[in-house]
């Protein structure tokens, strides 16, 4: 029986995705945010899952205003790094698990959660930031990331998006779909996006640092509450943005009912114009 | 029945709900075209005429032209998908959000070692903090657009 072990919850901010392909992440700005991520990187080491669950979200990438969907699956066997306006990240190809990802698919729909299914998609920052600051740079040809990724894609951008609760039930959903897979796999769920920011108008710029804390602190220890949290709390407090954070719940709703292990917690201001928090829980 | 919309009321913010997709559905798809390199180079030569390949409104165009981000968006942009005009003209997300302060670049960055721009007086239309309509622009940046 497949099953899910830990979650990894990390911002997915563009920049520190440029700093890593340009060399600038022994630079004094960068360095905060890349040692936030060292024992990470030692920990994936060590806890190597078999397939990593990947949500996050597409930044007017692989969906235009031509097709929205609100919670989109990958079941493709490989995803290409997208070319989003400065040319595609020098990372390696993202190699998929169409096998787990229908079974997923077939399971949640059936849950209630309409999902839509993708088998052609080029994946954007919100899903290789997240891989490289996990893993480290990887080289575009010879590297490769160290399993198979379902990529899972919300909508984030257009108004309205998904709910918190509905996101947190989804993750119960996504849950009970690993669990009657078959095959004896660790899967890892990992959660991205946020913490506070907003890149628009003349707000841009918001951080808030407590909001951000109080979100971390009950994402671990009540994230049934924090599943309650309306969309305008997002907005007022962590930016138009910071709504991102939603993505979160999925991640943590996949998890056991049982307290989880804290393994590690981050958070650091500012990555260009974003808070960078992260947070790996283990199920006990 | 009008729809709610609860989030009319916050300062220097505005949500990309589906009535501003709608508005600027031609705006946002063609900063989509620029994720093609060939698409940036023939944007680059001839702005324009790039533009009126598309059913734009003039406002939008103009708006691109002037790469006022703030004035795309209030004609239905969103960012990002204008991101992509900021990154054919070869700048970073940093650069395109503090273009829509009032601040200059470098402005913009301390205000973000400093730790972010703050909440307090920015959450409701009405307060005194700096993202109030009374208090921008806020920086001393001379240059409308990025």
């Amino acid at each position: 029986m497949a099953r899910i072990t830990a979650s990894v919850y990390t911002s997915h901010v563009p920049a520190i995705g440029a700093a890593l392909d340009l060399g600038k992440d022994k630079e004094p700005y960068w360095q905060p945010v890349f040692k936030g991520y060292e024992f990470s990187q030692r920990w994936l080491k060590d806890n190597r899952p078999d397939v990593i669950f990947l949500i996050f979200n597409d930044h007017a990438t692989a969906f235009s205003l031509d097709m929205i969907p609100t919670f989109a699956i990958g079941t493709a066997a490989s995803y290409q790094p997208a070319d989003e306006g400065w040319g595609p990240r020098p990372v390696p190809t993202v190699i998929g698990h169409p096998e787990l990802a229908s079974h997923i698919a077939q399971s949640v729909i059936q849950d209630d959660f309409d999902l839509t299914i993708v088998n052609r998609m080029d994946v954007d920052h919100g899903l290789t930031v997240p891989l490289s600051l996990m893993c480290g740079p990887q080289d575009p040809v010879n590297g490769a990331w160290p399993c198979p990724v379902i990529p899972f894609a919300v909508n984030v951008v257009q108004y309205p998006v998904p709910s918190g609760r509905r996101c947190y039930n989804l993750g119960r959903a996504i849950r009970k779909a690993v669990e009657s897979y078959d095959e004896d796999l660790n899967v890892q769920i990992w959660g991205t996006g946020g913490m506070s920011h907003q890149l628009q108008g003349p707000r841009a710029g918001l951080i808030n640092k407590v909001f951000d804390n109080n979100f971390l602190d009950r994402l671990i220890a009540d994230p049934e509450g924090l599943a309650g949290v309306p969309h305008i709390d997002y907005v007022r407090e962590a930016g138009s943005e910071g709504i991102e954070l939603v993505m979160w719940l999925i991640a943590r709703g996949a998890m056991n009912d049982k307290p989880p292990t804290v393994r590690h917690r981050f958070y650091h201001v500012p990555a260009s114009n974003t808070a960078v928090g992260h947070l790996i829980l283990e199920n006990t | 029945m009008s729809l709610d919309k609860p989030y009319l009321d916050v300062p220097g913010t505005t949500i990309f709900d589906a009535e501003q997709s709608r508005k600027g559905y031609h705006l946002n798809q063609f900063c989509m075209s620029l994720m093609k390199a060939t698409n940036r180079e023939r944007f680059k030569a001839d702005m324009r005429a790039y533009l009126d390949e598309w059913p734009m409104t003039e406002e939008q165009k103009q708006a691109v032209l002037a790469r006022d981000l703030n004035r795309c968006i209030a004609a239905g942009g969103n960012i990002y998908f204008l991101a992509k005009i900021g990154a054919t003209l070869g700048k970073s997300f940093q650069q395109m959000a503090g273009s829509m302060t009032g601040m200059t670049e470098e402005e913009y960055r301390d205000m973000m070692i400093s730790g972010g721009r703050s909440v307090e007086g920015n959450r409701v239309v009405g307060e005194d903090g700096s993202a109030q309509a009374h208090r921008q622009p806020q920086g001393s940046s001379t240059k409308v657009g990025l």
